[in-house]
């Protein structure tokens, strides 16, 4: 956890810088500034359609951001100041390098089927020249073995849980050791006996202070692991803060009329 | 970190496996009698017993003829020849279609346009006006020459040594298999979920890599049945390169029918059997190549016809040894 009064002179793990994104008429973000220091836990929770998912799609570069930016370590993502202070697209082996330091866990974990579960986890450090293959098999070893599949390896993704696979997913991402890593409802998609082992492997993560942005419904589970609690709707930043501060004593009235119906 | 749950096998089910597999006879079920299914069981018999039969007696069919021809030396020329372009045209035809499909894909409104058009072209002209115009193009253009466009060329080649009777059959087959096969590319790359694009580009995996062994590897499981299908239609097709005047299998066995007129039916039958074969050898490839792509895709993998057949023998036995200690 990190204490409140950090010195300015480390770069944002994250900065969101006025984003603005549209789909066709239906506006999706509208104005999001959002800032997290490194090793900092954020939970951002909102009603379904306020524009949470589009908004972690957005920081990767998934999807582009009609007006403002967005920068990782400091470091702009998708665009370059060219000359005259223009933001230029970047090319695309850019972008791919960029989000090669961003972990992503997708809803629908999105393993690839036809890959075993080590491979999944070792292919993408040997496809973008990180690790030679045999260093990328032992890395990949000692990740699932840390989220408790060590003796699952050879098994391909649709002999696993729910459950396991999510926990696959998160070996993947850790695989590129990641700056930060953005999770999109990482349990939305899981039985509700299997969410407890997913949390248990995002908390671990939560506790060794690796840089988490999480999407999601559990308010417990953002409770227990947030260092800040951070609520949308309708594509707007209504108020954020410590989890003490925005669950239990919120300002707003719609973050009131949220918590109230999820909790 | 907590370990999954489920890891420890109950020690309670375990004998269960290995108690003998036969059910107490009371338990049993008498199967239902269906004399209808019997019935046209019996008729669909009849009739198959008398094509057999005609085929067998009938000395229309000169099958003594038949043995003469099957192996002659003509004939094989003329299969290598239709192995030769088949394979050829299978290769290419289905480079070009992957070509195809990727520009049909792309973000330039010109490439995809121009895919579609070919697409659209070589679907609508007959494959033998195509080979024929192949083979009369030497008329339209004289030389063939590489070098800039609308600039100086730096080789010429000579129109009619380059265009031989087989470059202009594989050259015709491969254009006319490319457009059928850039849409059975593109269905299956299409059938590959949009969560692996988004996985693959997440990873910061690079461009090339995404293609060759995320996204085309799964939707090869889809690409397989439909290719296989264009593959056999191919080997069919290679018969009209005979009016290219390559003598393939049909056209060797059609110069030996018009040599030999009154071996014209035997004829006939040896290529038949020859392209019954080839088209079995290439549904037995599709077998293994969709086994082999659909790991991970099902949870356990179909047996193969090898396995079957030691399946049933064994449920056989099991069934006599059930029966005989009734």
């Amino acid at each position: 956890m990190t204490a409140d009064g950090t010195l300015e002179t480390t770069p944002a793990a994250l900065e969101v810088h006025d984003v603005h994104k549209w789909y066709g008429a239906h506006r999706v973000l509208d104005g999001i500034d959002l800032t997290v220091r490194p090793g900092e836990v954020t939970v951002v929770i909102g009603p379904s359609g306020s524009g949470k998912s589009t908004l972690l799609r957005v920081i990767n570069h998934l999807e582009k951001p009609e007006a403002g930016h967005v920068s990782v370590g400091g470091e702009l993502i998708g665009v370059r100041r060219g000359s005259g202070g223009r933001l230029r697209e970047l090319s695309e082996r850019a972008l791919l390098a960029q989000r090669s330091r961003i972990g992503f866990v997708f809803q629908n974990f999105n393993l690839f089927p036809h890959l075993t579960v080590l491979d999944n986890v070792a292919a993408a450090p040997v496809a973008t020249g990180r690790l030679a293959r045999p260093e990328a098999r032992e890395r990949a070893r000692e990740l699932l073995t840390r989220v408790g599949l060590g003796d699952r390896t050879d098994a391909y993704p649709r002999q696993l849980s729910g459950g396991q696979q999510q926990r696959v997913a998160i070996a993947r991402a850790l695989a590129l050791r990641p700056g930060i890593i953005l999770f999109d409802e990482p349990t939305s998609a899981l039985d509700p006996e299997l969410v407890g082992e997913v949390l248990s492997v995002i908390k671990d993560l939560a506790t060794s202070g690796t840089t988490l942005v999480i999407v999601t419904h559990e308010i417990a589970f953002a409770r227990e692991v947030a260092d800040r609690i951070v609520f949308i709707d309708g594509g707007r930043i209504v108020e954020q803060g410590p989890p003490r501060e925005v669950l239990d004593t919120p300002r707003h009235a719609r973050t009131r009329d949220f918590l109230a119906k999820v909790l | 970190m907590s370990e999954p749950p489920g890891a420890a096998v109950s020690l309670a089910e375990a004998p269960l496996a290995d108690t003998p597999s036969k059910p107490p006879a009371a338990q049993r079920v008498q199967p239902l009698r269906r004399p209808g299914r019997w019935i046209a069981t019996a008729a669909v018999l009849v009739v198959v017993a008398q094509i057999l039969h005609g085929l067998a007696t009938n000395p229309f069919y000169q099958w003594d003829r038949f043995r003469y021809w099957f192996l002659r030396p003509a004939v094989l020329d003329g299969l290598l020849v239709t192995l030769e372009v088949a394979a050829l045209s299978a290769v290419l035809g289905l480079l070009g279609g992957v070509l195809l499909a990727l520009a049909r894909q792309s973000g330039s409104p010109v490439l995809s346009a121009v895919s579609w058009t070919y697409t659209w072209l070589f679907r609508s002209v007959p494959l033998i006006v195509v080979l024929i115009f192949l083979y009369n193009f030497s008329a339209l253009y004289k030389t063939l020459s590489l070098g800039i466009p609308f600039g100086p060329a730096f080789v010429t080649f000579d129109e009619s040594k380059l265009a031989t009777d087989m470059t202009v059959a594989v050259v015709g087959l491969s254009l006319n298999e490319a457009a059928y096969a850039a849409e059975v590319v593109r269905g299956g790359v299409l059938s590959v979920d949009q969560g692996q694009h988004e996985a693959a580009a997440a990873l910061g995996l690079p461009r090339g890599y995404q293609f060759t062994r995320i996204v085309l590897p799964q939707a090869l499981r889809s690409i397989t049945p439909n290719y296989v299908n264009q593959l056999i239609g191919l080997v069919k097709s290679t018969s009209l390169v005979f009016y290219v005047s390559l003598l393939d299998l049909f056209g060797s066995v059609q110069t030996m029918g018009s040599t030999y007129p009154g071996d014209i039916v035997p004829l006939l039958l040896v290529a038949t059997v020859w392209y019954l074969i080839l088209t079995s050898a290439v549904s037995v490839v599709q077998f293994y190549v969709e086994r082999y792509f659909a790991r991970g895709a099902t949870r356990t993998l179909p047996p193969t016809p090898l396995q079957k057949a030691r399946a049933g023998l064994a449920a056989l036995r099991a069934r006599a040894g059930r029966e005989a200690a009734v």
